[in-house]
């Protein structure tokens, strides 16, 4: 079973990553299940979507403790799902920074050493510029999919794979955009 | 051919599979796609109605006429549509009907965790419930079938993870279903009391035929185990959460149909097994099935009501060693939702803050207006119930009618705010009711409203002009003021709050999310006071570095609402 955890804040497309990561799977002939956020949580607040993948899958949550990778698409929110990874797990996160609101009116401190604490707790850590590489491919939307692009060897898949995985979720008039921010993704690893 | 489905789309599948060719629904998290995906096929005349109850009749209307006919909703909904829904029981259908109600366990998007299987029981209608996107869309077509074989129409509950998860769907053509021929017959369909009489026996008769299909229906499946300690009944997305939890070695039941309930594959399993099982979020409906046929298990005992089961929380109810995951990490802020940058509706909290004015609340993005800073709402209930809880709160406090108001948005008070504003000209209170108008029904997606101008299916619609409506209602003081003017509807508020009549004031804007949104230019800031005011208005897009302002470029809209605020003239519109 391959289990993945995607977070990030709602609005910054974590439901894309989760279908192309969905197709992805399929295509290589496993059974998926992804469990997606939508509604109130969606506006800007924090959000997390599972992608679970293997021969059978029940439940499309991932227990505590056995996510393999965490796709983080801004910092805290690679922090606040730690306890779903494994231990020694990989975490895969932009550095992108988005204070929430209790930061924004100072009842609380957004943390400033946040991936010397994931390194510190004994995660692997792969850390990315997702959104200045998003606008030099075009759109700073595509964050997410340069994201993916830093996850791919950690995720496994062929170049073929993928693309047919992009294909398949994307809609067709940001496929040229998503592939160039996924190759721009994979320039880091 | 598979394809990759939400819960909701499958549903949507099924819908357009099983030759069902009308829907009428309105939104509500997790509900809201399967009528979305459905006006997808041209097949499928798909509507978002003004309510449930509505949607509900108008489901009635076209099953009465022959046609498939199919309403969704979220739990909530279905206590608005429950008048029609209890005695459309009595009268049965004619093509099928079928009626989706998507329960919240976790309340990710709702204001309380009720448990919709009830209905089922009061009403006197069957219910299913799939456990993954497959199931959605083969439960959906079996719904109709037995709908029209049973004459009832047929509840599929659903429930925030089945809707909103994916997963893969053998999709297929429908085959043709003819509509049924439409008969005048007023014993059936007009439900006075001699008429109703007879039919509430149909009703029960058929119950029992329904509880003798369901002993050995084969959505009721059994699934041995590779040992005999340990059984599991349960149904829906806490089957798949039991099943991971308790592996291959226990023995399942999972029910298909959840009311009528099988009794003897039930007592099959709880012979052959050491230990059983119930396993269901929210109360306790399967296992008082299971009592009530003296049959043991055991489920509320150790488990929750509340919320969603994990699967280390059923792991460690078998016994079984669950790892600590817990981290000596800083815990990271809280992340809540917030108004979005832009939104019309951030000026309207600014100012019933600042004027520190008692506030009933409604459902829908603006409910986050109750959050800080913005922190301006005294009660949020239900759909509509800003206006009539207003009245109420006036007639027993009369003084406080010059510092409260209501404050429901376009598509809420058209659900069902329209009543309340009738009851408070009626019943004469001083109450200021303020619409939030972004002409959308924002919350759930964008889906559009009788405000909107145009419908599901993307055809041009009139709009209800809500000036004229309130003024219909017999309220005399109505006025619209822009949302992003808060000097103007503080002006105005003073006024109306002041008047001795009922009165409606119309904040007029489009959502911040929709294509019609004029974006301003981004604000940028030069000799920041460091006074912080501007921070009053909760907007994401406004941060500090050390104690100065700054504004996020990728985040503003160019509303200027944090220009307004400041008084230094600092936030200035950029270049």
């Amino acid at each position: 079973m391959t289990n993945i955890v995607i977070s990030g804040v709602g609005g910054q497309g974590s439901i894309l990553a989760s279908r192309i990561l969905f197709a992805l799977y399929e295509t290589r002939g496993d059974m998926v299940k992804v469990s997606e956020v939508h509604g109130m949580s969606q506006r800007g607040g924090s959000v997390i979507t599972t992608v679970r993948a293997g021969k059978t899958v029940y439940s499309p949550l991932i227990p505590d403790g056995e996510g393999d990778i965490l796709i983080a698409l801004e910092q805290i929110e690679a922090l606040r799902y730690l306890n779903q990874l494994k231990p020694g797990g990989t975490v895969i996160s932009s550095i992108q920074k988005i204070p929430p609101m209790p930061v924004l009116t100072g009842a609380a401190v957004y943390p400033d050493n946040v991936f010397d604490e994931i390194r510190g707790a004994g995660f692997k850590l792969i850390t990315i510029d997702a959104l200045t590489l998003a606008k030099q491919a075009g759109n700073s939307k595509a964050a997410n999919v340069v994201v993916l692009g830093a996850a791919s060897a950690a995720l496994g898949g062929t170049d073929a794979e993928w693309d047919a995985a992009l294909s398949a979720a994307v809609k067709p008039q940001f496929l040229d955009l998503n592939r160039r921010a996924f190759e721009l993704g994979k320039t880091v690893i | 051919m598979k394809k990759m489905m939400l819960g909701n789309e499958a549903v949507a599948r099924g819908l357009y599979e099983a030759g069902c060719t009308f829907v009428s629904s309105y939104p509500g998290t997790p509900s809201t796609e399967i009528t979305q995906y459905a006006s997808d096929y041209v097949s499928i005349y798909a509507e978002w109605a003004t309510n449930e109850k509505v949607a509900a009749e108008a489901a009635f209307g076209a099953s009465l006429a022959g046609a498939r006919a199919f309403s969704g909703m979220k739990h909530v909904g279905l206590n608005v549509a429950a008048d029609p829904v209890f005695t459309a029981a009595y009268t049965g259908v004619n093509g099928g009907l079928v009626i989706a109600v998507a329960d919240d366990m976790g309340m990710h998007s709702s204001q309380n965790e009720q448990d919709s299987r009830h209905y089922a029981v009061a009403s006197k209608i069957p219910m299913l419930e799939p456990s993954d996107s497959q199931e959605c869309k083969d439960f959906t077509k079996l719904a109709f079938e037995l709908s029209e074989k049973f004459d009832t129409p047929v509840f599929v509950r659903l429930s925030t993870r089945i809707s909103h998860s994916l997963g893969s769907v053998e999709i297929s053509e429908p085959a043709p279903v003819e509509p049924r021929e439409y008969v005048k017959n007023t014993q059936k369909y007009v439900m006075t009391p001699a008429n109703g009489r007879p039919r509430h026996a149909e009703v029960e008769k058929h119950m029992e035929e329904l509880g003798d299909w369901c002993e050995t229906a084969d959505i009721n499946s059994v699934e041995w185990g590779t040992e005999r300690k340990i059984g599991v009944v349960s149904a829906g997305i806490a089957y798949q959460t039991a099943r991971e939890a308790f592996g291959d070695k226990a023995s399942y039941i999972k029910l298909g149909m959840i009311y009528p309930l099988p009794v003897a594959i039930i007592q099959e399993l709880a012979e052959k097994v050491e230990t059983l099982y119930v396993i269901e979020e929210l109360d306790d409906f399967i296992e008082t099935h299971c009592k009530k046929h003296g049959i043991s298990v055991i489920g509320k005992a150790e488990l929750s009501p509340l919320g969603e089961y994990t699967p280390e929380m059923l792991r460690r109810l078998a016994g079984d060693s669950v790892p600590d995951v817990t981290h000596t990490i800083t815990v990271p802020p809280a992340r809540p939702p917030v108004l979005c940058p832009g939104c019309p509706h951030r000026g309207v909290f600014s100012v019933l803050n600042k004027m520190k004015l008692t506030v009933t609340g409604d459902i829908g993005c603006y409910t986050l207006g109750a959050a800080k800073p913005l922190d301006a709402m005294d009660m949020c209930l239900c759909m509509g119930a800003s206006v009539s809880s207003l009245h109420g709160l006036l007639k027993a406090r009369p003084e406080m009618a010059r510092r409260s108001v209501g404050v429901i948005g376009d598509s809420t008070f058209l659900h069902s705010g329209i009543t309340g504003l009738i009851n408070i000209v009626y019943n004469r209170s001083a109450a200021t009711v303020l619409i939030l108008d972004n002409s959308i029904t924002g919350m759930t997606g964008h889906q559009p409203n009788p405000v909107s101008g145009f419908t599901l299916k993307k055809e041009a619609a009139p709009v209800v002009n809500l000036e004229v409506l309130c003024r219909g209602c017999g309220v005399e003081r109505v006025r619209v003021v822009d949302a992003f003017d808060m000097e103007g509807l503080e002006a105005a508020l003073k006024e109306e709050l002041a008047a001795d009549e009922p009165s409606v004031v119309i904040m007029r804007r489009p959502c911040a999310l929709v294509k019609t949104f004029k974006k301003g230019s981004p604000r940028t800031v030069e000799d920041c006071k460091k006074c912080k005011a501007c921070l009053r208005v909760g907007c994401p897009a406004l941060y500090t570095v050390g104690e100065l302002i700054q504004v996020d470029q990728s985040l503003c809209m160019g509303c200027g609402l944090c220009s307004k605020i400041c008084r230094f003239g600092a936030i200035k519109e950029g270049k």
